[in-house]
């Protein structure tokens, strides 16, 4: 079972939909219990990265998470979700994340003539070959962010090329990320979710 | 590089489209989510539904339009019309809504941008207004209640207003040029990109292929809104597109 935290930030309910659409036995929630047991954990989120911390914590999820990331459980954080996963952000202020994959959360550059919110559909340049990243080279998906995330090229998959270039697709061992909205990015972004689901079934990681 | 988006917009009263739409190979052609899957087929970027619904007691209808919707559509969605409140824009959003539509509402009371900013973030809410020249007064005309009431605003003023309070993207449409089909309103838009840094959404004019070009090669909005030639498959969505691949304009 794959279970989609549900902490009250951003349209949960649409990779719901977007799992029940693939025929993938899923359930939102925010029951420690269940998240502890899933097989793989979907991490979704829309916001700004304060308040979202600040939810999950009230929910008493974080530690949870990060439990289940060092048993080697799946994690697939989703555009803030992502960010999420990453050491901390400079979104309003200095806020701690997860810290599960090395790096940062940084606002996109406004002086570089192009638009914030970066909005739209955007190509993803795919960098290491990874099941996760499969069919998505060349592929457009669709983003809506002010931030991005800075890590070290080997956690990158792909990459998006927006004056300066936003990690798309990262991944850590157990604990992936898409910047993107796999929910609304249709039939690739509906393969990446199955994707992740294939990483659930066959998986088999222990960290530490 | 980010792609051009091209947006069908579908009017919607009661769960049902309406004005029509005429698409081949549809067997009921008033069903949204067909219409909706006719379009993602097409390559559409993004669906716009309007609730054109006139009475209150029938708008639940489009919520659950956007709840079938969103479970077999997997692209940004967004809804406008009869939105007075942050938990108006909360059912929808729950219900499968990506971005919401504000218009007249806004004008009368422009903190409902700021609060659906706050709560749901400034890229959920769209802030639709509806233009018209006056050549009196050498400006553009903010107008409300579906462009039926002139309003004391500028466009161009509103339209900063409008982002400074939160609004993510602009939706405006050309009164002067709707359903002309004489191409998009290219000095609007100019007058508009220059003024504000948040993604706008052209619309109202667009008869041919040649619109579409001129409107990305000459001014910087980021998406185009249009109902009728594609409803009635004058212009398809791939057409369109190959024109301005051809021309040099990033699309999907």
């Amino acid at each position: 079972m794959i279970a989609i935290i549900d902490y009250d930030t951003g349209n949960t309910r649409n990779v719901k939909k977007a799992m029940d659409y693939l025929n993938i036995q899923n359930t939102l929630s925010a029951d420690p219990a269940v998240i502890a047991n899933a097989d793989g954990l979907i991490l979704p989120g829309v916001g700004a990265f304060g308040k979202a911390v600040e939810a999950l914590k009230q929910r008493q999820l974080i530690p949870v998470i990060k439990q289940a990331a060092k048993a080697g459980t799946p994690i697939l954080g989703i555009c803030l979700g992502m960010q999420l996963l990453f050491d901390r952000s400079f979104e309003f202020g200095e806020t701690p994340g997860l810290g599960l994959i090395p790096g940062e959360v940084v606002a996109i550059p406004d002086d570089l003539g192009v638009k914030v919110p970066h909005m739209g559909w955007d190509q993803n340049q795919v960098t290491q070959t990874d099941s996760i990243a499969n069919g998505f080279d060349q592929e457009a998906t669709y983003f809506v962010h002010s931030y991005y995330v800075k890590t070290q090229p080997q956690y990158i998959l792909a990459e998006s090329d927006y004056g300066v270039k936003i990690p798309s697709i990262v991944r850590n061992q157990n604990v992936i990320g898409m910047q993107f909205h796999p929910e609304k990015s249709g039939r690739i972004g509906l393969n990446g979710l199955a994707e992740f689901k294939e990483v659930v079934t066959n998986g088999n990681y222990s960290r530490n | 590089m980010l792609a051009k988006r091209i947006i069908p917009c579908l009017d919607v009263d009661h769960g049902r489209v309406k004005k029509g739409v005429n698409f081949v190979h549809l067997t009921d052609v008033g069903d949204p989510v067909a219409i909706a899957a006719a379009y993602e087929k097409q390559g559409a970027d993004e669906l716009v539904f309007l609730d054109i619904t006139a009475t209150n007691e029938k708008r639940p209808a489009i919520v659950d339009t956007i709840e079938k919707v969103a479970a077999q559509v997997f692209m940004p969605l967004t809804v406008g019309g009869g939105i007075h409140t942050v938990a108006d824009m909360q059912r929808l959003l729950k219900a499968g809504a990506d971005k919401v539509a504000v218009n007249s509402q806004a004008v009368r009371d422009p903190s409902l941008i700021s609060k659906g900013a706050e709560k749901f973030g400034a890229q959920c809410i769209v802030l639709a207004i509806d233009s018209k020249w006056d050549s009196a007064k050498q400006r553009y005309t903010v107008y409300v209640n579906g462009g039926r009431q002139a309003t004391d605003l500028d466009v161009i003023e509103w339209a900063k207003q409008g982002v400074a309070a939160g609004a993510g993207e602009l939706m405006v449409t050309s009164m002067d040029k709707d359903g002309t089909k004489s191409g998009f309103d290219i000095p609007l838009y100019q007058k508009l990109t220059a003024a504000v840094n948040v993604p706008i959404i052209a619309s109202g004019g667009c008869g041919k292929l040649t619109d579409f070009n001129d409107v990305f090669k000459q001014t910087n909005v980021d998406a185009v809104l249009a109902a009728s030639v594609f409803h009635f498959g004058e212009l398809t969505i791939p057409d369109v597109k190959a024109a301005l691949k051809k021309d040099g304009v990033t699309v999907r």
